[in-house]
């Protein structure tokens, strides 16, 4: 099993956003997690990640490992990615010297040699072909009045050049126009492999097109409340997250509750 | 929560990779001040008389001064009879080429990374090496010669140029400027001239590297810049220091003189030793740089990034004399540990649409304090003159500090002068985007702070540019974890 989740709890203060979270994904799978606003889904990304802002119990294995007790640098390095909902600015640093100092920070962990410029940039002009970006955009600084299409496809950029065996993406679908989302798709499904695994966070069926899921999950007041096939996504499109039952509806109340 | 801003208490200090210091035969003056030591320094030098005039005018001066202490930096009171005042390596015989240059020396400077022969053979950057106050090898003479730039040690210029050296010198910083101006007018040792006579660009960038050596010698050097019509250069100035016990006193003078048309560019990279964690050594940097836009149309530039010095106390500016002049200040300044540093510029405008701009960024880490002082002043005379100044703080670590003072004196009523600051502290967002993508959260510091400076960098000739990132990345090194 490539991500064993067991009981995961994750709070801030007071506010306990995860509430035991269960999720087993294996290598060559896709899961695909949905859920209302607040249920808890980039918080469990985050947490996935690394982010130390919350208190967590519960276990994650990744590849047998004990994944929470890395820093989230060498979860990157053992191949942990995340695709952030609202990827962020860095003023002043170049994306192309932000890509190869990422690249070649994992290369070193990982024990390959580092890339020099000229193999770097052969690597990252065809991965800027795969996802359709423009080279103009390797010399602007990372993110910085991107809008808000071009950091998602820079999010999957920076995927397809570091390889990671577990991508989660989260919400890399919103504010895609129908020709981004094909791109983008296209630049999941090229990574997709027997040895790497996807979890999709998304809002909306449509990705799912694109990007076949072996499962999805709903996520609810922070617990996974329903899995199943890709036929779920279909239901949940046409019914909303009323019709899962009391269990999501006074989910979501607590969930909003607890909101401060 | 364990973020940067929370974590980082204690800037630990990188161990200051210049802290040796040379045993080099060093004919010293012995520590104090008073007329005679003056012309003791004068004799040394062989001057002319009106030199030492100028010298005595300016001690006389300055003995009926008190100490400034309105700048917003702390330290303990200075002994200016413990300070010694002329400390030169031994004079060879002159010497018929750089492999005569004493071997001691050489190795210095190997160990400081610059290799005269090197920068002789590959780099085209002229160097003028001053090791505590004379300058002991200058190279690439021959070449600057052929165009008529000069370029040599002050006490050089003194002798062979003493017609351009007299009309300028003060011209720009009177000797009763202020008072650590007025002690280096009295008691300045060496430091470098250049003269770029009229229409000529400087074939390559002029460097120096200022270094203090002898233990307990407050350095005192005099640059003069002249750029006669229409003549164009770039100047560096590097700086390192040994590690010391003592807080070391240095006040230098840097005067530029840009004639009609003319073009300065000077470009400091400066990284004295700082002092330790606690705080306990480091040079005093107490510096009066100013450049004249004298003539119509021409234009000086102030770079410098600040990595050094237990307390930095200095505000290069330039007075925008003739018309359409145009004056501009970029500035980096990081302190860290228990360093202070208040810096900044003045803009003086006389001339018609004379325009400056400003740009400062100011990193403070540990304890680190950073303050920003600047004036703008348009004078009546200054019709449609023009200011734009952006101060950007960035704070790492709960005790370090950032202030801002700009002094704003508008006496024309066309003039227009903005002012845009911002304080920020390194965001975590940003940090943990870096190390989710597997960059060290050491490295995604001196990575964001880098971007944070790259508007300042970008205005450094490419060799400083490089040498400036590793120098704050050097700095910053230990302040997070
Ligand atoms: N730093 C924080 N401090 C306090 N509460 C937080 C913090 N981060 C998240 N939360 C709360 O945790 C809950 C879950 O947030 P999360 O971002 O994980 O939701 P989500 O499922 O990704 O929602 P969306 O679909 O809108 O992206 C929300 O109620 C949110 O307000
Ligand atoms: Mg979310």
């Amino acid at each position: 099993m490539m991500l064993q989740i067991e009981n995961l709890h994750a709070q801030i203060g007071e506010n306990e956003i995860l509430r035991g979270v269960n999720l087993e994904v294996a290598a060559g799978e896709v899961h695909a997690i949905m859920g209302p606003n607040g249920s808890g889904k980039s918080t469990l990304a985050n947490v996935l990640a690394g982010h130390e802002a919350y208190d967590i119990t519960g276990t994650v294995l990744f590849e047998g490992e004990d994944l929470l007790a890395l820093s989230p640098e060498d979860r990157a390095a053992a191949g942990v990615f995340l695709a952030f909902q609202h990827p962020v600015e860095i003023p002043g640093v170049g994306n192309l010297y932000f890509l190869r100092t990422a690249l070649n920070s994992v290369r070193r962990q990982r024990g390959l040699g580092e890339l020099d410029v000229m193999g770097f940039l052969a690597l990252a002009r065809e991965r800027m072909k795969l996802v359709e970006m423009d080279e103009s955009f390797m010399s602007r600084s990372v993110n910085e009045d991107f809008s808000g299409g071009e950091k998602k496809r820079n999010e999957i950029l920076q995927m397809t050049v570091l390889e990671p065996k577990l991508a989660i993406l989260d919400e890399t679908d919103s504010g895609l126009d129908i020709d981004a989302l094909r791109i983008v798709a296209g630049g999941v499904n090229a990574l997709r492999g027997p040895d790497r695994a996807l979890v999709v966070i998304t809002h909306h069926q449509r990705l799912l097109d694109y990007i076949v899921p072996d499962q999805v999950h709903v996520m609810a007041g922070g617990r996974i409340v329903r899995s199943g096939d890709k036929h779920l996504a279909l239901e949940l499109e046409a019914h909303g997250y009323a019709d899962l039952g009391q269990e999501v509806a006074s989910d979501r109340s607590a969930s909003v509750g607890a909101t401060p | 929560m364990t973020g940067v801003s929370d974590d980082v208490r204690e800037f630990v200090s990188q161990q200051y990779q210049y802290g040796f210091s040379t045993d080099l035969d060093t004919d010293v003056v012995p520590k104090g001040l008073n007329e005679d030591v003056i012309r003791l320094i004068s004799a040394k030098k062989h001057e002319p008389d009106w030199l030492l005039e100028w010298r005595l005018r300016a001690y006389r001066y300055w003995i009926t001064l008190e100490e400034p202490h309105w700048q917003n930096v702390h330290y303990g009171p200075i002994d200016y009879q413990d300070i010694i005042y002329y400390a030169a390596p031994k004079p060879k015989p002159e010497l018929a080429s750089l492999d005569e240059v004493d071997p001691e020396l050489r190795t210095m400077f190997d160990k400081l990374g610059i290799s005269l022969a090197e920068q002789e053979r590959l780099s085209g950057v002229a160097v003028d090496a001053i090791v505590d106050s004379v300058s002991v090898a200058t190279t690439f003479k021959q070449k600057l010669a052929d165009v008529g730039v000069i370029f040599c040690s002050f006490s050089e210029a003194v002798q062979n140029h003493p017609e351009l050296v007299r009309p300028y010198l003060g011209s720009v910083v009177p000797y009763r400027d202020n008072y650590f101006a007025t002690l280096n007018s009295a008691v300045f040792t060496d430091g470098s001239f250049c003269f770029i006579p009229k229409g000529v660009h400087c074939p390559m960038e002029l460097s120096t590297y200022f270094r203090i050596n002898a233990a307990d010698t407050g350095q005192f050097e005099r640059t003069l810049i002249v750029a006669e019509e229409g003549a164009d250069v770039s100047y560096l100035e590097g700086c390192t220091a040994p590690m010391r016990d003592n807080n070391q006193l240095h006040a230098a003078v840097v005067e530029l003189v840009a004639l009609e048309g003319a073009r300065i560019k000077y470009s400091t990279v400066q990284n004295w030793y700082p002092g330790d964690a606690e705080g306990r050594g480091g040079i005093y940097n107490f510096v009066t740089k100013r450049g004249k836009c004298a003539g119509a149309n021409s234009r000086i530039s102030w770079t410098q990034v600040e990595t050094g010095s237990a307390i930095t106390w200095k505000y290069p500016g330039v007075i925008l004399q003739g018309d359409n002049s145009v004056g501009e200040f970029y500035s980096v300044a990081l302190t860290a540990n228990h360093q202070q540093a208040d810096t900044g510029t003045k803009m003086i405008h006389i001339g018609k649409n004379t325009h400056s701009t400003i740009v400062s960024k100011a990193i403070s880490a540990g304890h680190g304090q950073n303050t920003y002082r600047g004036l703008v002043k348009t004078l009546r005379s200054a019709e449609g003159a023009r200011n734009h100044t952006r101060c950007d703080s960035l704070l790492l670590g709960s005790d370090s500090g950032a202030h801002t003072f700009p002094y704003i004196e508008v006496k024309h009523p066309s003039a227009q002068v903005e002012h845009e600051a911002s304080t920020s502290k390194i965001s975590e967002d940003q940090l943990f985007y870096c190390r989710q993508r597997g960059i060290s959260e050491e490295d995604a510091v001196s990575m964001i702070v880098n971007g944070f400076c790259r508007e300042v960098f970008k205005e450094l000739p490419m060799e400083f540019a490089v040498e400036a990132q590793r120098l704050l990345s050097v700095s910053l090194e230990g302040s997070v974890g």
